[in-house]
């Protein structure tokens, strides 16, 4: 009692008694974690077909309207871009209006509405305040539903995405990302190409090829619309059966082409230098073929990398960067995509240390594999997983991309209370065997992104596997 | 988890109004206190979700660093997870990661903060970890310490500036926009001179001449009780002694001089950024100078947005912003050319744009629109603990109430035409330092144009 009647009160100067029975020399025991307690989710299906998920949130008056379509950029087929590109063009002229009236409602709505594609899934979002719903429901129904795809629209998104993909070329980081999804997909994965596209292929959209792929995959029936926000599931329900329930569509649904292209596993590592002179550093990516999140071992793994180059102490960042001072961080990780991605380790070292990096990543590989994880160590990296997911689940925004990314993998909401006490369970030895299942030690593939005269002797001298010089002009097209 | 948000306590006290004239109240609801030693704590009660955030400010930044040091704040922030006398490196991180929790810090001109974010039982080793690095952080102090986070901080400094395009823009605007030894003449991040120079002795000097008590606010938000923050608080933090009182750069009032300058870069466009000299943080000005940001190209219907972008079609992209600091501000508009067009061009649009504005200045439903979007982002602002515990330390710092929510919102929501008119007179068609970055060998594609004269 007395503690608090002293502190409370307000900036008035008191005298503080000592602080007895205090032991500052160890750090304090921490209560029993809070227990994760999800969102309620009710669900139902128009009659159309668009499946609707609503949780409530009446924190802010805030409301996050998310549809999404899977699909995505692993459909362009020989229309390299195409999925993106069309998604990008909803939100222009729609519904009779011309793009400029749409957005000057939104702004004036104080609304946010984007439209874009990810490799695996159409997603069109809107975020807006609770007595602003109504209207802004309207032209995202008309986005979504009512597309012009107007000729002069398409010429402009079409310059500026051009100019984009120009525009790669300046960042080292973006080519060591594009060459390491070029070489670790083979030319018929969905994964190998930019989900933007080529110059080629962007200079040939066109409203007949943007119009056609729209229809085709634009479908009601496969549509899911997530609500998260200031709104009651009634409420919901109306809204989006306003805005919804009569969308119909000429196309049949269709499901997703099945993908028997996975990404290469190479019999030796293989090393692709790309030339940047004069760069101030050189950027790695270093990876192979990942893992589907089906997997058994798909919690072990989360943890195995978590320990390997996830978590600020993981055991990457702690060597190249808090050890050595080779780099400003360090990071793996395993891409959770709906067609199984890879595993990646990526980071930006000085150029002078390049070749002493890849010798410390390749350590870190090795070791993780040849030995067990230490019982102090596990246990961090179990917690750093388990003790976090209750805060990926604060804001409107965050409750609806969890949930649209477990649908994306067929995974209820209760999955991630599983996914908790899987994690719990993760030993020593689960670390090490997926460690050594999955990670690309001998056979990686290794791009390195610098200024070759600086740093190609270095990288040779090392002999880890056949090098290849990639030109820029090949990657970014 | 959806009902429980109706019993959140007030800790987010909103009565939505309809339509567009009025007017959303914000309260975020706190407690200050004030240590003896003079650290101040600010709680935040939100039991929405049972996560904590603990988020201190330490009133130091890179203006207050001395000639020759520049990057010194940056650097010191990097030494402050090198351990502590009870913490020893790397214990900071590994703690707070087996409790589940992540963490970081950042630098600016005037202030350097540090968080923390976790499930709520993380706080107490939070607070825990945060006193014993105020307190007691200099006897494990080495110069291989230093050595090593030096090393980090220019690997940086290279990732985000030199390997970047554009990116040494940041080292060139300070000293063209402000006079030798302003605060804030020179980049946050500092050169790697500066780096170089710094010593063991410039460590110690510094911590303890700002790292005190005195000199720092603490706000704790999230699912915590107020009563039990304020008695971990006065536990871990009560023996810090008070540090010397600190004295605050001064600068002199001054005025930009009309400047040119190109930086051929390895760029495929070429871009030109245009900065004035404008107001601080807490001058009447700056709400206006903010809405006038968002009139000209705060969205895709903006007015150099259209004249540049999508109208014109000179251009792939511009952005204007008023970054208001502590003691001064400026202005910014950036723009990138399409291929094949010069800056000249780009400049010639944005000066027309800017004359236009202050002749005539927005139409209502510009200024409508800009204060419904601007709303709409505070909402979005209050979303997160982390969110609300930044900004009850930024009100705090620069007007004494953490509170600052609606009276910003009411600030911003009260700037008229003729404001806006006011404040593109007064300050974006001044004197302003003009900078093109163009290809290398391009540097005929720079913007050469003088400045238009009333």
């Amino acid at each position: 009692m007395i503690r608090r009647v002293l502190f409370c009160c307000l900036s008035v100067p008191v005298v503080v008694q000592a602080q007895a029975a205090f032991d500052r020399s160890k750090p304090p025991t921490l209560p029993a974690a809070p227990r994760l307690v999800l969102p309620v989710v009710l669900a139902s299906t128009l009659a159309n077909g668009v499946a609707l998920r609503v949780v409530s949130q009446r924190e802010v008056p805030l409301v996050q309207v998310t549809l999404t379509i899977a699909g995505g950029s692993r459909l362009d087929g020989t229309e390299s871009g195409i999925a993106s590109f069309t998604s990008r063009m909803l939100t222009e002229s729609a519904g009779g209006k011309d793009v400029n009236a749409i957005q000057s409602e939104l702004a004036y709505l104080g609304a946010t509405l984007s439209s874009s594609a990810t490799w695996d899934a159409f997603v069109v979002s809107l975020n807006v305040p609770r007595r602003s719903l109504d209207a802004a429901l309207a032209l995202m129904a008309d986005v979504v539903q009512r597309p012009s795809f107007t000729g002069a629209d398409i010429r402009r998104q079409r310059d500026l995405r051009a100019a984009g993909i120009l525009q790669r070329r300046d960042q080292p980081t973006a080519l060591a990302g594009l060459a390491f999804n070029s070489l670790v997909y083979p030319v018929n994965h969905p994964y190998h190409r930019s989900p933007d596209g080529d110059s080629a292929a962007t200079a040939r959209l066109d409203s007949v090829a943007v119009r056609a792929f729209y229809t085709r995959r634009f479908v009601p029936a496969q549509a899911k619309v997530i609500v998260v926000g200031d709104i009651s599931p009634a409420e919901a329900s109306n809204a989006i059966g306003t805005a919804f329930g009569a969308w119909s569509s000429p196309a049949a649904a269709r499901r997703s082409p099945p993908v028997t292209a996975s990404a290469v596993s190479n019999a030796a590592p293989k090393v692709f230098l790309v030339d940047k002179p004069g760069a101030a550093q050189s950027v790695i990516a270093i990876g192979g073929p990942g893992v589907p999140r089906s997997s058994p071992d798909y919690a072990a793994l989360v943890v195995m990398n978590t320990l390997l180059g996830e978590s600020f102490s993981s055991r990457l960042n702690s060597n190249l960067r808090e050890t050595k001072g080779y780099t400003y961080g360090i990071s793996s990780s395993f891409g959770w995509t709906p067609i199984p991605g890879a595993f990646r380790i990526g980071t930006s070292v000085r150029t002078d240390v390049t070749d002493s990096s890849l010798i410390e990543i390749f350590r870190e590989v090795r070791a993780i594999r040849d030995s067990p994880v230490g019982v102090v160590e596990l246990a961090r990296g179990k917690a750093y997983v388990a003790l976090a997911i209750p805060g990926d689940f604060e804001t409107n925004g965050q409750i609806a991309g969890q949930l649209v990314e477990l649908d994306s993998f067929g995974l209820p909401l209760s999955s991630v209370s599983e996914m908790i006490t899987r994690v719990n369970a993760v030993t020593a030895a689960d670390v090490q065997r997926v460690a050594r299942k999955y990670l690309p030690a001998d056979r990686a593939t290794i791009v390195v992104v610098g200024d070759l005269a600086k740093i190609r002797a270095g990288i040779e001298a090392l002999k880890l596997g056949a090098v290849t010089v990639l030109d820029v002009g090949s990657i970014v097209r | 988890m959806n009902l429980r948000h109706f019993f959140a306590l007030g800790a987010l006290a909103l009565a939505p109004a309809l339509g567009s004239a009025q007017a959303t109240r914000l309260r975020v609801s706190f407690t200050l206190d004030t240590l003896p030693n003079g650290l101040t704590l600010i709680v935040h009660e939100d039991h929405s979700v049972p996560i904590v955030t603990t988020n201190v400010w330490f009133h130091v930044g890179s203006g207050d660093e001395k000639v020759g040091r520049t990057g010194f704040a940056h650097l010191f922030e990097h030494l402050m997870f090198m351990g502590s006398d009870n913490a020893p490196y790397p214990q900071f991180d590994r703690l707070l990661e087996a409790a589940g929790a992540s963490n970081n810090g950042s630098t600016t001109e005037d202030r350097t903060n540090y968080y923390e974010f976790g499930p709520s039982s993380s706080l107490p080793l939070m607070l825990w970890l945060e006193a014993d690095r105020m307190g007691w952080l200099l006897s494990t102090m080495d110069k291989p310490k230093v050595d090593l986070q030096r090393d980090v901080v220019k690997n940086e400094r290279r990732e985000r500036l030199e390997n970047q395009p554009y990116g040494l823009v940041r080292d060139i605007v300070p000293p063209l926009m402000y006079p030798a030894g302003h605060p804030y003449s020179w980049n946050v991040g500092g050169s790697m001179a500066d780096l170089s120079a710094a010593s063991v002795e410039d460590v110690k000097d510094f911590f303890r001449r700002y790292y005190a008590p005195n000199n720092a606010t603490i706000v704790v938000a999230g699912d915590v009780k107020v009563d039990e923050v304020r008695a971990l608080v006065r536990q871990y933090f009560s023996d810090i002694p008070r540090g010397p009182a600190i004295e605050r750069p001064a600068p002199a009032a001054f005025t930009v001089r009309d400047t040119s300058a190109i930086l051929e870069d390895r760029v495929q466009l070429p871009r030109v950024y245009l900065n004035w000299h404008t107001a601080k943080s807490t001058d009447t000005d700056t709400p206006a100078l903010q809405v006038a940001a968002y009139v000209l190209a705060g969205a895709r219907t903006s007015r150099l947005t259209q004249a540049l972008v999508y109208g014109g079609e000179v251009a792939t992209a511009v952005q204007a912003y008023d970054d208001a600091k502590r003691l001064d501000g400026d202005f910014s508009i950036v723009a990138t050319a399409r291929p094949g067009k010069a800056l000249d061009t780009l400049q010639t649009v944005i000066d027309q744009q800017l004359q236009r504005l202050a002749a005539d200045g927005p139409t209502t439903r510009e200024l409508d629109q800009a204060r419904n979007a601007i709303e709409a982002s505070f909402l979005r602002g209050v979303q997160t603990v982390s969110g609300k515990a930044d900004q009850l330390n930024e009100y705090y710092y620069q007007t004494g109430n953490p509170d600052g929510f609606q009276n910003e919102l009411d600030q911003l929501r009260a700037v008229t035409a003729a404001d806006i008119q006011r404040v593109v007179r007064k300050y974006l068609q001044g004197p302003r330092v003009m900078i093109s970055v163009v290809p290398q060998g391009k540097p005929e594609l720079a913007a050469t144009r003088k400045r238009v004269t009333q």
